[in-house]
């Protein structure tokens, strides 16, 4: 790692000012070079938080892998939770090229000293809500990680082009589970309405606090890494949702909801800020749920990465004296 | 130097990977992960970067094995090639015209 300290003053300046013209010029700082403290913090807090996110987002959907109702269900919701583990992994890599390790992190996540997106935390009592999370969690994941592809950090970027051809079909896969049940009996519309009704408010809350309460956002938009604001995100979901809704005919929960002709842009409620802090501060339906499934799991599997390593200890020590 | 996000104290080590999208095709590195062994890195390799036909063939590269040019060098190791412009064929104007030149 690049180490601060051991620069001159007129290096650091040097260096600062190269670092602002890179971005400047919207081009892409890569792990070698030289940036600021709070930009690599910032970075590593962001991209850990959001491989955290993956890996607990794994939680509500295996909870339905069991139960699904077909085998072709089951296949591609097995698909869908093994590319949340992929993106969790592609997202710990890009964090540790910030200079953190992988069991740092992975501590700090099953300590419960890091965070995640606080979605997680609800649960996912009917198949319908199989489908919620893939129209509106994935919906809105997608919306806030489109614009992250051109983050200027080069492996957080690189991750997120990935992650991004993934999660499309993550959201049609949810929005025809949806369809579906809406084509379906009296019972499976009131199924898919009832998820749409409990997940609607909770996805728009996974943009984040409002513009003036979001008090990195101005920084982060500085740096190139968030290109829209948690606002702007907000509003453009809410008007891809509503021509969709349409076709699903689902109703979404939100009466004041319309069409502002002026604004060019949907009017809507005030969210429900308060649910968001109590989630936010481990007092969701499932906080505790997910993190003691996460930390058994890591536990559970010691003994597998202990094997695994001694295993290729002896192998490297046979070829050694093999040779 | 190494690439950069291999600490040298975790129990497994990282790998680096490379993925051949097609025959035809040079392997490009698609990023890293944690595995004990060469064999485990080519299977968790597989699982990971290749979910959807992406590759026909995978390097795994220990990545404290790549060595990497000074990063502090910054422009200075790769200027050589600036100001020899004549290295490149848009240099030579005069053949302007002149058919299959």
């Amino acid at each position: 790692m690049t180490a601060p300290a051991d620069l001159t003053v007129v290096e650091n300046e040097a260096a600062q000012a190269r670092f602002d013209d890179l971005i400047a010029q919207d081009s892409r700082i890569e792990p070698r070079d030289w940036m600021p403290d709070a930009y690599r913090k910032t970075l590593i807090r962001q991209i850990s938080q959001h491989a955290h996110s993956e890996i607990i987002g794994m939680q509500p959907e295996s909870n339905w892998i069991s139960r699904a109702p077909s085998l072709k269900r089951k296949a591609i919701l097995l698909a869908k939770v093994q590319d949340e583990a992929g993106h969790g992994l592609y997202l710990y890599s890009a964090a540790q090229t910030l200079g953190i390790g992988r069991e740092e992190m992975m501590q700090q996540l099953i300590e419960g000293r890091a965070r995640y997106s606080s979605i997680f935390n609800y649960t996912t009592p009917t198949w319908a809500d199989m489908g919620a999370i893939g129209w509106l969690v994935d919906g809105a994941a997608i919306c806030n990680q489109v614009p992250l592809c051109r983050a200027s950090y080069g492996p957080y970027g690189r991750a997120m082009v990935r992650i991004c051809k993934e999660e499309s079909f993550h959201q049609r896969q949810g929005f025809e589970i949806l369809l579906e049940l809406m084509q379906g009996t009296e019972a499976q519309r009131e199924m898919a309405q009832d998820a749409v009704n409990r997940w609607y408010w909770p996805s728009l809350m996974m943009f984040g606090p409002p513009d003036d309460e979001s008090p990195n956002s101005a920084q982060s938009m500085a740096w190139n890494i968030k290109r829209f604001s948690n606002d702007d995100l907000r509003q453009r979901f809410v008007g891809m949702l509503v021509p969709q809704a349409e076709v699903l005919g689902v109703t979404l929960p939100d009466p004041n909801l319309a069409w502002n002709e002026e604004r060019q842009a949907y009017d809507m409620s005030e969210i429900d800020w308060t649910e968001f802090h109590e989630v936010l501060a481990g007092r969701g339906p499932a906080n505790a749920e997910r993190l003691r499934r996460r930390r058994e799991a890591h536990e559970e599997g010691a003994w597998v990465r202990e094997a695994a390593a001694e295993y290729a200890r002896k192998q490297a020590l046979k070829q050694q004296s093999a040779a | 130097m190494s690439t950069p996000g291999e600490t040298g104290t975790e129990a497994w080590p990282l790998w680096e990977v490379f993925v051949r999208a097609n025959r035809g095709l040079s392997h490009v590195h698609v990023g890293s992960l944690h595995a004990p062994d060469a064999d485990m890195a080519v299977r968790n390799a597989r699982d990971l970067y290749t979910r959807r036909n992406e590759g026909v063939s995978i390097w795994v590269v220990p990545a404290d094995a790549v060595t990497t040019s000074d990063p502090d060098a910054k422009g200075a190791f790769f200027e050589s090639p600036a100001g020899k412009n004549y290295r490149h064929a848009v240099y030579y104007t005069k053949s302007e015209g002149v058919k299959h030149l």
